[in-house]
């Protein structure tokens, strides 16, 4: 290329430079940030933490680390397994602060309207038990009280800078830990959805007036799967599996449950410990029961 | 495209609509042809549709006009039946108000439109509750004349077609009072519970007044075996209790664990021979208290009980 070549070429290279605005603001170009981050998907559970608990389940009276008051101690303490072989509890569905834990196959999706785009609502569905579940992105409000509670509830989102984050009614009672421990239909929750690339983290904060003493936070992780995978469905049939005279109801009478040492034996913990209440979930507890240990002399 | 929008505001606006307000009455579809009017006391149903209106329990005395109102917005049809679940005065103290503002067949004796007739609105209640209400002559009735069933059904259940369902009327006996029924629309899949099923306290079971927890239990019994959830344990059938919100069968469930298992505690003290007070005293209800214990009244653990105390050692 000589130098006298060069008045040609430059005219063309300023021309594509000035060129790029106009690009960005036609059809196909080059598309601004908006509200968020796209959460859309097929994401698979990440199992570090509480894989015992997820997997297999947890143990009977393990409480250890959860913010209950008496009232949910007293209702785990009564709560029977054998409540699973009733027909109508064999397909009770995993509650909506709950079944993130689960080995659960996530697929979220977006819902705009087709003439503005704008976002309507964020879709979740996951196969564990079949639930879809609706995230309002409208600003409508929540039902009144006189409606109906699902295992999902009543959800409403809004964008904190990248963080989707979501308030939800309208629950049934449900699980805080598969054991026994319940949340009561009062409870409400707060959950943020973080995107980290191809990771996401799911964070979920459970309050209720009447089960809990302080509000319950608990992570889960997800992967973003390339892979389309296979396990959308969760078919579940009641069946009887034991034949008792009609309405009876598994339960153990006040301080008769057989299980309230197992697991505190098993892992050489206080009693106390694995009874649970907001005090188990700090690091200072084990201070407090190291000193409890000493001063009685068992070292334990 | 346009289209689609306008279906999903239609939507939005159906919803909006389902929630809508008036004053102290608030009006929810609960599905099919059944709405719950909130704020009247005792929960009140109505079905609407092309024969006219049908209203289960009719709320306290004072907001019978609001109520009236109320469902003034969800059909101009005439009120042509009233059901009461039991007899308590909120759920029947708006009976005469509504029943006058009604109308219905009366055999050969109508002519013309049937907004004519001048009888207004047939009331049906179990016999019971007629008892329960009435007095005879010259003796102080419980509730005003107004107010009284005009039909009566003796046992079993009473069934009527209207609005295009079949509409039963099913007797507890011995339940909350003597004189429950359970009142099922067939075609829109939803049971009305009367005061058998709360969900806003523990049940009032009025024993001076015939009720039991044995009937109780064997109501919420059976209004699990009318029940049929839908998909993954969820709707299909809602129950609409005396006090409180729409339910579905995991709802009512949860409920008859409750009160079976606290009836299997007290059941247990008594054999251990312990007095009613031992009972009260021995916090048997401890774990459900947070969510069902009133601070006072029929509601409250004492009260519930003592109830069901009384239930269990009374004398056949």
């Amino acid at each position: 290329m000589t130098r006298g070549n060069r008045p040609g070429l430059f005219p063309l290279v300023a021309g594509l430079i000035l060129s790029i605005p106009s690009l960005a603001q036609g059809p196909g170009g080059y598309n601004p940030p908006g509200q968020g981050v796209a959460l859309s998907g097929n994401w698979g559970p990440v199992f570090h933490e509480d894989a015992h608990e997820r997997g297999p389940g947890p143990e009977l009276v393990n409480y250890l680390g959860l913010p209950i008051n008496d009232a949910a101690r007293n209702y785990a303490l009564a709560w029977d397994p054998s409540r699973f072989t009733v027909p109508e509890h064999q397909c009770e569905v995993h509650i909506v602060g709950y079944i993130y834990r689960g080995p659960v196959n996530l697929r979220i999706w977006e819902n705009r309207d087709p003439v503005t785009q704008k976002l309507i609502s964020i879709g979740n569905y996951m196969d564990n038990y079949e639930q879809t579940r609706t995230i309002w992105m409208d600003d409508r409000p929540h039902p009144p009280e006189s409606a109906p509670h699902t295992w999902m509830g009543f959800s409403t989102g809004k964008w904190e800078g990248n963080t989707l984050t979501v308030y939800t009614t309208h629950m049934k009672q449900g699980w805080i830990r598969r054991n026994g421990l319940r949340h009561s239909d009062q409870a409400t929750l707060v959950e943020h959805f973080i995107r980290h690339g191809d990771h996401l983290v799911h964070m979920s904060v459970l309050t209720d007036p009447l089960t809990l003493t302080e509000p319950l936070v608990k992570t889960d992780d997800f992967n973003l799967r390339v892979q389309n995978g296979q396990t959308w469905l969760y078919p579940c049939e009641a069946v009887v599996e034991i034949v008792r005279p009609r309405g009876i109801v598994p339960s153990y009478q006040p301080g008769e449950n057989p299980f309230t040492h197992e697991f505190s034996d098993l892992y050489k913990i206080p009693a106390e410990a694995a009874l649970g209440g907001a005090e188990t979930m700090y690091p200072e507890y084990q201070s407090k029961l190291k000193a409890a240990a000493a001063s009685s002399g068992s070292g334990k | 495209m346009r289209r689609t929008l306008t279906a999903a505001l239609a939507t939005l606006w159906l919803v909006a609509g389902a929630y809508a307000q008036q004053a102290g009455i608030q009006t929810l579809k609960v599905q099919g042809n059944v709405y719950l009017l909130t704020g009247a006391g005792g929960n009140v149903v109505v079905q609407v549709g092309e024969q006219g209106v049908l209203v289960v329990d009719t709320g306290l005395e004072h907001t019978a006009d609001q109520v009236l109102t109320a469902i003034r917005k969800l059909s101009d049809k005439p009120v042509q039946f009233i059901l009461n679940t039991h007899f308590h005065s909120d759920h029947t103290g708006g009976n005469d108000t509504i029943r006058k503002a009604g109308a219905t067949y009366t055999g050969a004796n109508v002519t013309g439109n049937i907004k004519d007739a001048a009888t207004g609105a047939q009331v049906f209640a179990q016999d019971n509750v007629m008892q329960r209400m009435s007095a005879p002559t010259g003796q102080q009735a419980a509730a005003p004349f107004g107010d009284w069933p005009t039909e009566t059904y003796l046992a079993g259940r009473k069934q009527m077609f209207f609005n295009g369902e079949p509409v039963e009327m099913i007797h507890q006996p011995a339940a909350h009072t003597d004189g429950d029924s359970l009142v099922m629309f067939r075609r829109s899949d939803v049971i009305v519970a009367g005061d058998l099923f709360l969900t806003t306290t523990y049940p009032f079971i009025d024993v001076d007044h015939g009720g039991s927890i044995q009937g109780e239990l064997e109501a919420l019994n059976n209004i699990l075996d009318l029940a049929v959830a839908a998909h993954q344990d969820e709707g299909g059938t809602y129950i609409i209790p005396g006090h409180g919100r729409v339910c579905d069968k995991p709802e009512v469930l949860e409920y008859r664990d409750m009160v079976t298992i606290i009836r299997d505690r007290v059941q247990a003290s008594i054999r251990k021979g312990m007095t009613l007070e031992q009972v009260k005293a021995a916090g048997l209800t401890r774990d459900y208290d947070p969510r069902y214990s009133a601070k006072t009244g029929p509601g409250n653990k004492d009260a519930f009980v003592e109830a069901v105390y009384k239930s269990l050692t009374k004398k056949k």
